[in-house]
């Protein structure tokens, strides 16, 4: 039981954390909460079942590049669709008080999730299994094919961004417009550019997240975006948001709560936990369990 | 005098409508009364305190189940609502108390966060709400309004009901907009610090609002589980919250003529609407809606019908 749920909560974190990454990343440059990135995810998601329900796989040997092509255009969907949102919702509104942006998010939420249930039905719709699934014994515990692909795929994702920011140009560009955005647009960096950028890879991620969560639960619909978002928020509120570490190791903790709770307490009300948490780290460690406490200016 | 006339014609419009037997309009115009109800509420909130609410639905809840477990058990209208109202105003007072030091942002989603955690109770614990079935249980029944021999039963009197409720709200919110509270308030929205150094006790009154708008979700829900005869978690999703916001960013915040202007084009001119066009078009609805939220918040920010202070205060330049 124990090693078991440690197992799921594993897999739940990593689809968290890659989640959060999102959220955090676009807190970090503009100071804002995106609330439309639950369906960037939800959008990820659908793009996944229907490159997968209606690509079919060539040649049995060939399914790692099949899935890789799922992937790549998942995150490229996703990603676009969050350049896109940013350019029309949120820019016009930079200068603009704190709520402002939040409301315009809020909206697109509504648009996407309607325009979703319009188009591809009201329903929850079942996710291709095209990944061959096996059991594993793990220390007397069971463990499928398809957690540990998350969890490798999701740490490997984890592992590319971390050298993206810490060594190349650009991730240099992107901390500095993090830090100051007058001081890097001095510095001759394209702030512009580095928040489009922001938006691609974390909307990127988010919609990777999306297609894992669909092979996970093994269906679709327009509004799973809106707990797992909640949820995955709450993981960047609780490493610190704005801070890419903070929200990975903030993901895996928030995914093995819910696990534990689920299976130790009550599965009826592990969202009630989440929610809890959320709210108790928001009330007495808004700054999150690694990020630094910065007052307020005047 | 246009007051005046105004009240003269809700007075006696529905009684034309009624005549005629023109009952789907009289539904409507009750709908949109109890939505006027939670709006000009929530404006005192998310309008003249500039703090976004986006778990209102969750007090409204609260109303609504509480005048619907104790009708159940034969209690008057008129014992139960000063319950639900204290009951709202309460719950309410000790969530603000910890809450409302947040800034912005944080401070909607934690309301956000509440209101789903209500909702969740609502639809999880069963021996009190009935779950997802709602309330009230096979073989119970919500007792009737009455007041001296008359019960309300149809939706013309309980048009009336509303109709008096909600200028009560309307005379209350009035009333505290340009008193020294109100003044207050709005100094708080516009620099929380310079509020406090101006000598305004910041937690009193920020309280104070949000306690007040909470009585009026709890009103709504008191008087709608008494309508409708029915309530279940469904109804108090965080989109309903969001709808409701909705209605103030479009028709003005902190402006209580924006609210009813928000009231009647999110909610009047889509139910009046249905039967014409049909329900496809009400599919439609929520993404139109989401579209409107969007183009008003960035290039009209003050909504519709804006109040002077408020748009004086979103077009001044960058500080």
């Amino acid at each position: 039981m124990f090693i078991e749920q440690v197992i799921n909560g594993l897999t739940l974190g990593s689809i968290y954390a890659l989640f959060a990454l999102g959220y955090t990343m676009v807190y970090g440059i503009l100071r804002m909460i995106n609330f439309a990135h639950s369906e960037i995810f939800m959008v990820g998601a659908y793009i996944g079942f229907w490159v997968l329900s209606s690509l079919p796989v060539f040649l049995p040997g060939f399914l790692p590049a099949y899935f890789l092509a799922v992937f790549i255009l998942a995150m490229l969907g996703a990603g676009l669709l969050a350049v896109v949102v940013e350019r029309i919702a949120y820019k016009p509104l930079r200068h603009a008080s704190r709520l402002a942006p939040l409301i315009s998010a809020i909206g697109v939420s509504i648009f996407l999730q309607n325009l979703i249930m319009l188009t591809a039905g009201a329903s929850s719709r079942p996710y291709p299994e095209k990944l061959p699934l096996e059991q594993f014994n793990f220390f007397g515990a069971q463990v499928s094919s398809l957690q540990i692909f998350i969890f490798g795929l999701a740490v490997l994702l984890m592992f590319i961004l971390t050298l993206f920011i810490s060594r190349t140009r650009l991730g240099k560009a992107m901390r500095a417009t993090a830090e100051n955005h007058i001081v890097a647009q001095l510095m001759g960096i394209n702030v512009n550019t580095v928040i489009s950028l922001t938006f691609i890879i974390g909307g990127g991620l988010g919609g990777i997240a999306g297609v894992l969560n669909g092979l996970y639960y093994g269906s679709v619909k327009y509004n799973m975006g809106f707990l797992p978002g909640i949820k995955a928020f709450t993981a960047a509120v609780l490493g610190g948001i704005g801070n890419l570490k903070g929200a990975m190791a903030g993901g895996f903790i928030l995914g093995i709560v819910e696990a534990f709770a689920a299976g130790y307490i009550s599965s009826e009300n592990k969202d009630i936990f989440a929610f809890v948490i959320l709210i108790l780290v928001l009330l007495f460690k808004p700054a999150g369990l690694f990020g630094e406490e910065v007052p307020e200016k005047i | 005098m246009k007051w005046l006339t105004a009240l003269l014609l809700l007075i006696i419009a529905p009684l034309i409508g009624y005549h005629y037997g023109n009952f789907y309009a009289l539904h409507v115009a009750g709908l949109v009364g109890i939505y006027c109800i939670l709006c000009v509420g929530l404006n005192i909130t998310v309008g003249y305190a500039g703090l976004l609410d986006l778990g209102f639905m969750a007090f409204c809840a609260i109303g609504a189940y509480t005048a619907a477990l104790l009708s159940i058990k034969g209690l008057s209208f008129w014992i139960t609502l000063p319950v639900c109202l204290l009951l709202g105003g309460l719950i309410r007072y000790l969530i603000g108390a910890p809450v409302l030091r947040l800034r912005g942002d944080y401070l909607a989603i934690v309301t956000l966060a509440f209101g789903e955690i209500f909702r969740l109770v609502a639809n999880n614990f069963d021996w009190l709400t009935n779950g997802p079935k709602g309330l009230p249980r096979v073989g119970e029944k919500i007792s009737e309004i009455r007041l001296f021999s008359l019960s309300f039963t149809n939706d013309l009197q309980f048009y009336y009901l509303i109709l008096f409720f909600l200028l009560c709200t309307l005379l209350i919110s009035y009333r505290l907009e340009h008193s020294r509270t109100g003044r207050a308030l709005v100094a708080i929205r516009e620099d929380e610090l310079a509020a406090k150094l101006s000598g305004i006790n910041v937690p009193r009154v920020k309280s104070l609002a949000f306690v007040l708008s909470g009585m009026f979700g709890a009103l709504a829900g008191a008087i709608y589980v008494h309508w409708i005869g029915f309530i279940s978690p469904e109804m108090f999703t965080f989109w309903e919250s969001v709808l409701l916001v909705a209605m103030l960013v479009i028709g003005g915040m902190g402006n209580i003529a924006g609210a009813l202007l928000g009231v009647l084009l999110l909610v009047g001119v889509p139910e009046l609407l249905r039967p014409v066009l049909g329900t496809r078009f009400v599919e439609y609805r929520m993404l139109i809606f989401g579209l409107i939220m969007i183009v008003v918040i960035i290039f009209r920010p003050e909504g519709l019908l804006p109040s002077k202070r408020r748009a004086a205060e979103l077009h001044a330049k960058d500080d």
